[in-house]
């Protein structure tokens, strides 16, 4: 039941705002069904743990190990985002009609990434990641200046021009699967029951055609371009959604199929994976060392990342697969917690431009530090846990026998973590420009929405709580490395 | 050796069918009018129904026919209807397409891609006998290929929203003969998302219509990694 209640409870709040009289309380109405919603999804995880597989309605809504930790993922985020959202939107330039319309928007938008990690059958996964892509549409051009609709229009083409590519992959994997002479209703679990009878040639063609264009969606490169401008120009509690698990999800069903290529042993594509990754990191982590706006400069972050777990999940030892959803997690709690911050700089100094902000420290104690935190916890420094995953996926790729790979991989990442702190070493020290004294205070919600995403990053890079780790031994099991 | 068993009057229909789609999309890349591009379009989208219906005869799958049902009331039917209500001025007052390639290029370019696609399931078809498959996959994939094509070489809204659609015909149309046992659901679900993405891509045409004055993608040129005037 509550799983079913986490896919749907989203999908309400979306009409709840919608409805005429009750506009006004779109924000309230936002975080309390997404805080429920994040108190269902730990409650599904807990479920997942102690019977390791929850059925919601057998066949189409079911939760396993890896979908547990998404669901979770993406309602911390959303809840979070929500509640950042309030005093945000309120101080944003214009539009203060239409906020009811981002909130509908983004709880939208919540619902479709709910829905995707817990559909059981393939084809409603692409369904579900097309929907993530749709209504993501819809807060990239919510501020309606030129670049904003711009960034949209950018993002819709090169990102739904995948949309027929990976249908067409996820009909020849039906194909696949009815080759075998299986009866049963295709699921995940089937599928990867049967995948060792399943024509290898089908399962390379289906896994290319998904892979490119779940890819775009994922921003991997070359087909990261439209990811900068979309991430830099939604309004930013919508930016750490789409940053922090909306390439996520896309991501999933690609890992999804790729451990069902695992099973099958002439179908295995982990050392494209591999160079395919490398690649991605290679180009975000030179980009970041010029890019000239920081909520870009995340973005380009969030390349690296997915270059990072799509190369831990090419080693596919059990070791890497676990700091593949490590990574995930890690990933997706930081960069949410970089856009708040980067949204709350936004908000009180009204610049986009990394130059035009000098001695953030200075004007603004709280938003220097808290600034300073996220971008090393983003960048990988010691005691943070991105740090911790990226250690265990260099380390897991060392024993596979992975050693260029683990070379390339080490070097990308300090040149990213070299692009990433001089940046913000410019924003955060040295004298302030006289003019930038007087700042706006920080909004309230603002506050409370990066305190309570900074807690977790805090937290986990010193100790992870037994039961996360449970739920991340379960999560990697799914991606089905030996 | 005799590959083929009795080909039956509606997979021969079938076959002609594919053929007219392969032809709507070289028609749609050498269209030069926005409405031009709808229609053809919408021809390839009833072409594409009446490849359903032949199909669901041949092989008794009540299954084909409601996909074929679905594919005319949202294509046929909805599509044009949203586009006329949210992009009426684009449809009827635009004049020429502007296009990265003359015509006759991008015929080659589209021809090109139809051979591709052949090789490229080559492999796969030396594995299957089916023969609808045989006919499917191939022109299926051309579709997908060439619509791909007429969004990146055109540089207007509407016409790159009809190459996504267009790319979705050719999907399906492979679709319908190597999955034809899809669930219901997850078609009416393909369906209602090809709806969605007419409206949301249409209102945002609208949009940049209203603020920029102009639906030219190509004059969408201020995000770069360069330096940014922020005003």
């Amino acid at each position: 039941m509550a799983l079913i209640a986490v896919v749907f409870l989203p999908l309400l709040a979306a009409f709840l705002c919608w409805v005429p009289p009750l506009r006004r309380a779109a924000w309230l109405i936002s975080v309390i069904c997404l805080f429920l919603d994040l108190i269902l999804a730990l409650d599904v995880a807990a479920q997942v743990i102690s019977h390791s597989r929850v059925i919601g309605i057998p066949r189409w809504i079911e939760a396993d190990g890896l979908s547990a930790l998404m669901l979770v993922l993406v309602s911390f985020v959303c809840a979070i985002a929500a509640l950042f959202a309030g005093d945000y939107m309120r101080h944003g330039k214009g539009q203060k009609q239409r906020t009811w319309w981002f909130y509908c928007a983004s709880n939208l938008f919540a619902f479709a990434l709910v829905a995707t990690p817990a559909m059981a059958d393939p084809n409603l996964v692409w369904v579900g990641v097309e929907l993530i892509t749709l209504f993501a549409i819809l807060l990239v051009a919510y501020e309606r200046t030129g670049s904003a609709l711009e960034a949209a229009w950018k993002y819709s083409m090169l990102t739904m021009m995948g949309a027929p590519i990976s249908l067409l992959g996820f009909l020849v994997l039906f194909w696949a699967y009815r080759s075998t002479g299986a009866h049963a209703p295709e699921t995940w679990l089937t599928l990867s029951t049967q995948a060792a009878a399943m024509p290898p040639a089908l399962l390379r063609l289906s896994f290319l055609l998904v892979f490119i264009g779940f890819g775009a969606k994922v921003g991997l490169a070359p087909m990261h371009t439209w990811l900068p401008d979309a991430h830099s120009q939604a309004p930013s509690p919508a930016c750490a959604v789409l940053s922090g698990v909306k390439t996520s999800v896309p991501l999933y069903a690609i890992l999804r199929l790729l451990s069902i290529l695992l099973v099958s042993p002439t179908a295995r594509m982990g050392r494209w994976m591999i160079v395919l990754g490398i690649v991605s990191v290679a180009i975000a982590a030179f980009l970041l060392l010029q890019v000239r706006e920081y909520k870009r400069m995340f973005a380009y972050s969030t390349v690296e990342h997915m270059g990072i777990i799509l190369a831990a999940a090419g080693m596919a030892t059990h070791a890497s697969d676990f700091g593949a959803v490590s990574q995930m997690l890690n990933h997706s709690i930081t960069k949410s917690l970089c856009f708040y911050v980067a949204g709350t700089v936004l908000v009180t100094l009204e610049t986009r431009e990394i130059k035009s902000i000098r001695g953030l420290l200075r004007v603004s104690p709280f938003l220097g530090a808290t600034l300073l935190l996220c971008a090393l916890a983003i960048a990988g420094a010691p005691p943070f846990p991105i740090f911790l995953s990226e250690y265990s996926i260099l380390s897991a790729g060392l024993r596979g026998g992975h050693g260029l790979a683990v070379a390339f991989l080490a070097a990308l990442i300090v040149l990213a973590f070299v692009g990433i702190m001089l940046q913000v070493n410019r924003m955060t020290f040295g004298r302030p420009d006289p003019s930038a004294e007087s700042v706006g205070a920080v909004p309230t919600t603002c506050r409370i929405g990066v305190v309570a995403a900074a807690l977790p990053v805090v937290v986990f890079g010193l100790y992870i709580p037994g039961p996360v780790h449970t739920l991340l031994q379960l999560a990697a099991q799914q991606l089905g490395g030996r | 050796m005799s590959m083929s068993a009795q080909i039956s009057a509606p997979e021969a229909l079938n076959t002609l069918s594919a053929g007219l789609i392969l032809l709507s999309a070289f028609a749609m890349v050498a269209t030069r009018q926005v409405q031009g591009v709808v229609r053809y379009f919408v021809i390839q989208s009833l072409l594409l129904a009446a490849s359903c219906f032949l199909l669901g005869f041949a092989l008794h799958s009540v299954h084909l026919y409601a996909l074929g049902a679905i594919t005319i009331i949202a294509k046929v039917v909805a599509i044009p209807w949203v586009l006329k209500r949210t992009l009426a001025r684009e449809l009827y007052v635009r004049r020429e397409i502007e296009q990265a390639f003359n015509i006759p290029a991008s015929l080659l370019w589209a021809l090109l891609l139809a051979i591709v696609s052949v090789l490229l399931v080559g492999p796969i078809m030396s594995a299957t006998p089916d023969p609808i498959i045989r006919i499917n996959l191939p022109i299926g994939l051309a579709g997908v290929l060439i619509g791909g094509f007429s969004l990146v070489a055109r540089r207007e809204a509407v016409p790159q929203l009809i190459g996504i659609l267009a790319m979705e015909n050719g999907a399906f149309f492979a679709g319908i003969a190597i999955a034809a046992d899809l669930p219901l659901i997850a078609e009416l679900m393909v369906a209602f998302n090809v709806i969605l993405i007419v409206v949301i891509v249409g209102l945002v045409a609208r949009n940049i219509e209203e603020t920029i004055g102009t639906t030219e993608a190509g004059a969408l040129q201020e995000l770069k990694e360069e330096p940014v005037s922020w005003r």
